[in-house]
C-alpha cells in the first residue's frame, strides 16, 4: 500500500529555538497513528508543517507518493490534509452548513448566496459519514463534540485523505468520546489517514494502530500500539538523562502548616482537590496540559470563582472571593502569562513592582511619594538582581527572566509569604532559569510557602520537595520530591483517567 | 544575554513613547507651523484679540477634553461628556435662577451632579460591565433628555445671579495686567489641566489610571479593586464635565438645553490629537491641550481665511486622521 503521507529528516528552525531536528513521521491509509511527547516536544509543529501552517527548513515531504511543500493551509487542503486544531475554530452565531463552507459558499447569479445548495450539500457530507445533524442548526447551540463533528465534516469536505486531530477529547465526557471514536472508525474503514495527537494513553490502546514518540524536538521511535505497554511509551517520552543531581529535600517535619486547601470543586475543572503546603516548602504541581493546576491556582487566589472548597492560611480559614482577599491573606499568584495578567507592561519597573502595594506610598489626598517608590524599587532592582538600565524602564523592554523578577518583586513587597508560581520559567532562556530556581529555594530558605506549577518534569524534579499531580481536574497523587521519585511515577499519575472508560461503538 | 542590548538600543525611543511624547511634539509643532502659516496668509489672524477669542473658544471643549482624556487612558471612552456639560448647566440654571441659591452653591450643586453622574457611567462600565462605548452613548441619550425635561425645553438665564457670567467672560489677569486680558475661562481650563496632570502623574488615582489602561487584569490580580478605581475615574471625569457646564452657561450666560451632542466627538478628536491612545494606557493632558487649541486654530484661522463652514469641518476631519495616521506610522516604525 503507498503511504499517505511520508516526512523525512524534516528540520524547522525559530528565533533560538532548534524545534525540530531530523524528524520522520509517516501515515498509511486505513492507519490512525498516534503521535505522542511531552508538551513543547514539538508535535505541533512537526504538523502544523504538514498543514501548510508554517514551512520546513529542511528534509523531505511526500503526499501520496510525490513531493510536496504546502505554503498554506489552503494549499494542504487541495493536497487532502485537513487539520482539526484543538482549539476549535468555528463561527458560532453562524449555521453548520454555513461553517463547512466558509469562504467557498456556492453562489447564484450576482454573488448571492445560494442556501438551498449550501445545506443539501452539507446533509450530504453528513450521511457519507453517517451522522444525524441538522444543516442549519446554530453552532453555538450544539455540544462540543457535536461542534467537533462539524470540523471534521468541515475538514472531510475538502475531500481529505488525511486528518490531523490535535488532542480531540481533551474538551469531550466519556460517552462523547465514544461518538467520537465511532466516527474515526468509520473513516478509516474508508481509507482516510488519521494523525491522533493525544496525552492520554488508555484512548491510544482503543483507537491507533502504531504510536510515534517524539521529545525535545526529535524522534524517538514508532511502535505498534496494541503491542506496545504503557510504561514504555512512557519511559520513550521522558527518557531523556537526568544530569543533575536528585534533590534533597530538606527536613520539615517541625515546620505549620501554611495553606490548606480542602475539597476545592469547580465544574468539570477542578474535582474535590485537597492539599496543604508547609512553610519553607516548595510543592511541585505537575501535569499535562489541562489538567486543571492553573485552574486550582486560580479558584485559590480567587482569580476565578469556585463551587465548593474550604483555604486555611495558617490554620486559620479564611474566605476568598477575589484577588484582594487572596492577598489581604498573603498569598501571592505569579501568572503563567506574565504579558496579560502578571505586568502592565506599558509602565516602568517602578510602577509595577509598587502595583499591589500602592497605599504603602500614598499620603494625604491620595498623592504618591515617587521618591520612595523609587527608592523600594531599586532594592528589589538589586537585591534580585533585575537587569534594567533604571527603575524607570518599561517592563516590556526587559527580558522574560527580568520581567518574572519584577513580578516576585511585587509579591514580595506586598509581604505575600504564600507564592503561587504558575509556570516561573516559560518564555525565559536556561541562563536566567536556574537564577529563578535559586531565587525560589531562597525564598523557601527564608520561610516562604511556595507552589511550582509546572509542565516541564525535569523543572518539577529540580525544586520540589513534594509533587502533587493532576489529571483532568483530580489530584491523582502526592509524590516525595527527591530521588524516591522518577518521571515515569510522576507520568503514570499525570495519564491516569479517572473512569475507565468502556466503548461500545462499532462500525455500523 | 540579549537584554541589555536590547535596552541600549531601543531606550531613546521608548522613553519618548512612554508620555506618547512623540506624538505631542507632533502635535505642538503642527500648531506652531499652523500659527505661523495663518499669520502669513492674513494680517488678522495674529492680533490680541483673535488670539484670545482663541483661547476662549478652546476652553470648554479644553475642559471636557480634559474628562474625555481620564476615562480613555483607563481604555474606555466617555460619549456622554457633551449632554452631561449641558444637564450640569441646566442644573446650574435650576439651582440659580429657579431656587435663588448663591452663587458658590450653584456652582458646587453642577459640580456633584457631574460626579454623580460619571459615578452612574463608572458603575454601568464597571459593575454591570456594560462596555463603555455603550454605557455612555446610553448616559449620553439620557442627559440629553433630562436636561429638555427638566429646563421645559426653554433655556434658563442668569441674569438674577449678578457675577455668574463673570466665571467665563471676566478677566481676574486682565484687572492686574490690562495689556493681556485673558479670560477666566481660558484660566480655569488651565487650573483644570494642571491638578489633572498633578491627579495623573502624582496620586495613586493617577497611577492606576494608567495601568487599568495598560492591563486592568494585571492590575486586578495584583489584589487591586479596580471596579471602585474605575468608577472615581469615572466619576472625576464626570465633576470636570460640571465645570464645563458651568463655563458654557457662564460665557452664554444662559443654560442651553438643547446644546451638548457634538461636543463629545471634538472632545475626543483633541484627545486623539493630543497623542492620547485610545487602547489606553498611554496619554498626556497637555497633550490633550495642544490638541483642543489645534481645532481652535483651525477653526479660527480658516474662518478669518473666509473659509466656508462646511470646509472646515472636512478639514478638521482630516486633520484626525492625519495625526492619528502619524501616531501609528511611528508606532509601527518602533515596534
Amino acid at each position: 500500500m503507498k503511504k499517505l503521507v511520508d516526512m523525512m529528516g524534516i528540520e524547522k528552525h525559530f528565533p533560538g529555538v532548534h524545534a525540530l531536528k531530523s524528524v520522520q513521521f509517516d501515515l498509511m491509509p486505513e492507519e490512525v497513528h498516534a503521535l505522542m511527547g511531552e508538551n513543547g516536544a514539538g508535535k505541533s509543529t512537526l504538523m502544523k508543517i504538514l498543514s501548510g501552517i508554517y514551512q520546513r527548513d529542511g528534509g523531505t515531504l511526500q503526499i501520496e507518493g510525490r513531493d510536496a511543500s504546502p505554503k498554506t493551509p489552503r494549499e494542504a487542503q487541495d493536497l487532502g490534509i485537513g487539520i482539526i486544531h484543538q482549539e476549535l475554530s468555528l463561527m458560532n452565531d453562524l449555521t453548520v452548513a454555513q461553517n463547512i463552507f466558509i469562504g467557498r459558499e456556492p453562489r447564484k447569479r450576482f454573488g448571492r448566496l445560494d442556501d438551498t445548495v449550501l445545506n443539501a450539500q452539507t446533509a450530504e457530507i453528513f450521511s457519507s459519514m453517517n451522522l444525524n445533524l441538522d444543516p442549519k442548526a446554530l453552532v453555538g447551540s450544539l455540544t462540543i463534540a457535536k461542534q467537533q463533528m462539524v470540523e471534521i465534516a468541515k475538514a472531510l469536505s475538502y475531500r481529505s485523505r488525511v486528518l490531523i486531530m490535535d488532542e480531540p477529547t481533551a474538551a469531550l465526557n466519556d460517552a462523547e468520546i465514544a461518538e467520537l471514536f465511532v466516527i474515526i472508525r468509520r473513516l478509516k474503514a474508508e481509507g482516510v489517514g488519521v494523525v491522533y495527537i493525544s496525552h492520554k494513553m488508555d484512548e491510544l490502546k482503543q483507537i491507533a494502530d502504531r504510536v510515534t514518540v517524539m521529545r525535545d524536538g526529535e524522534y524517538v521511535g514508532t511502535v505498534g500500539a496494541a503491542d506496545t505497554p504503557i510504561s514504555q511509551i512512557i519511559a520513550m517520552m521522558v527518557g531523556r538523562e537526568v544530569k543533575e543531581e536528585p534533590l534533597v529535600p530538606p527536613d520539615l517535619s517541625a515546620a505549620e502548616v501554611s495553606l490548606e486547601v480542602t475539597g476545592l470543586s469547580r465544574g468539570h475543572e477542578i474535582r474535590d482537590v485537597s492539599f496543604s503546603v508547609l512553610r519553607g516548602e516548595i510543592l511541585g504541581f505537575a501535569g499535562l496540559m489541562g489538567a486543571g493546576r492553573t485552574e486550582v491556582a486560580r479558584a485559590i487566589f480567587g482569580a476565578d470563582p469556585k463551587d465548593s472548597g474550604e483555604v486555611r492560611v495558617h490554620g486559620r480559614a479564611v474566605s476568598i472571593r477575589s484577588p484582594k482577599d487572596a492577598v489581604k491573606a498573603g498569598i501571592g499568584y505569579l501568572s503563567e502569562d506574565r504579558k496579560h495578567f502578571g505586568l502592565a507592561t506599558g509602565m516602568n519597573v517602578r510602577d509595577n513592582i509598587a502595583l499591589a502595594s500602592m497605599d504603602m506610598f500614598t499620603g494625604t489626598g491620595g498623592t504618591l511619594h515617587d521618591g520612595e517608590m523609587a527608592a523600594t524599587a531599586k532594592n528589589y532592582i538589586t537585591q534580585l538582581g533585575i537587569r534594567t538600565p533604571s527603575d524607570t524602564q518599561e517592563v516590556r523592554l526587559l527580558s522574560g527572566g527580568n520581567q518574572q523578577k519584577v513580578v516576585i518583586a511585587k509579591w514580595l513587597l506586598r509581604d505575600c509569604d504564600i507564592l503561587i508560581f504558575d509556570e516561573p520559567t516559560r518564555g525565559i532562556d536556561v541562563g536566567a532559569k536556574s537564577e529563578i530556581y535559586k531565587l525560589l529555594e531562597e525564598l523557601a530558605g527564608q520561610g516562604k510557602t511556595i507552589i511550582v506549577i509546572s509542565s516541564e518534569l525535569p523543572e518539577i524534579m529540580r525544586l520540589s520537595h513534594r509533587i502533587a499531580v493532576m489529571c483532568e481536574g483530580q489530584l491523582t497523587g502526592i509524590l516525595p520530591g527527591g530521588k524516591d521519585t522518577t518521571q515515569e511515577d510522576i507520568m503514570h499519575l499525570a495519564t491516569q483517567r479517572a473512569a475507565a472508560m468502556k466503548v461500545t461503538g462499532t462500525v455500523q | 544575554m540579549t537584554s541589555a542590548t536590547d535596552i541600549e538600543k531601543k531606550s531613546p525611543l521608548a522613553g519618548l513613547s512612554e508620555s506618547g511624547a512623540y506624538q505631542k511634539l507632533l502635535a505642538f509643532a503642527s500648531l506652531i507651523a499652523l500659527l505661523i502659516g495663518f499669520s502669513i496668509a492674513s494680517p488678522n489672524f495674529m492680533q490680541t484679540s483673535n488670539m484670545i477669542a482663541i483661547l476662549q473658544a478652546t476652553s470648554v471643549n479644553g475642559v471636557l477634553a480634559v474628562a474625555a482624556t481620564l476615562v480613555i487612558i483607563t481604555g474606555g471612552i466617555d460619549l456622554s461628556v457633551g449632554t452631561l456639560m449641558t444637564f450640569c448647566a441646566v442644573i446650574a440654571g435650576v439651582a440659580l435662577t429657579y431656587l435663588g441659591l448663591p452663587l458658590l452653591l450653584g456652582v458646587a450643586a453642577a459640580i456633584c451632579a457631574g460626579a454623580l453622574c460619571g459615578l452612574c457611567s463608572g458603575t454601568f462600565v464597571a459593575k454591570m460591565k456594560i462596555p463603555p462605548f455603550i454605557a455612555t452613548l446610553g448616559m449620553m441619550l439620557i442627559l440629553k433628555g433630562l436636561s429638555l425635561v427638566i429646563s421645559g425645553t426653554r433655556p434658563i438665564y442668569f441674569n438674577d445671579t449678578p457675577g455668574f457670567d463673570q466665571i467665563s467672560r471676566g478677566s481676574l489677569i486682565g484687572d492686574v495686567l490690562p495689556a493681556l486680558p485673558i479670560p477666566n475661562g481660558v484660566l480655569i481650563l488651565f487650573l483644570v489641566a494642571i491638578a489633572a496632570s498633578y491627579i495623573l502623574g502624582r496620586t495613586v488615582l493617577g497611577r492606576y489610571t494608567f495601568a487599568l489602561g495598560s492591563n486592568e487584569e494585571a492590575v486586578r490580580l495584583s489584589g487591586v479593586n479596580t471596579d471602585l478605581w474605575k468608577m472615581r475615574i469615572y466619576a472625576l471625569a464626570g465633576g470636570i464635565c460640571g465645570i464645563g457646564g458651568i463655563l458654557i452657561a457662564s460665557r452664554l450666560n444662559s443654560a442651553q438645553p438643547a446644546l451638548g451632542l457634538g461636543y463629545e466627538l471634538e472632545a475626543i478628536a483633541a484627545v486623539v490629537i493630543g497623542g492620547t491612545s485610545l487602547s489606553g494606557g498611554r496619554g498626556t493632558i497637555l497633550g490633550t491641550l495642544i490638541g483642543a487649541l489645534i481645532m481652535a486654530v483651525l477653526t479660527n484661522g480658516l474662518r478669518v481665511l473666509s473659509v466656508a463652514q462646511e470646509w472646515q469641518t472636512v478639514v478638521t476631519g482630516a486633520i484626525i486622521i492625519l495625526a492619528v495616521y502619524a501616531d501609528m506610522a511611528r508606532r509601527r516604525k518602533s515596534g
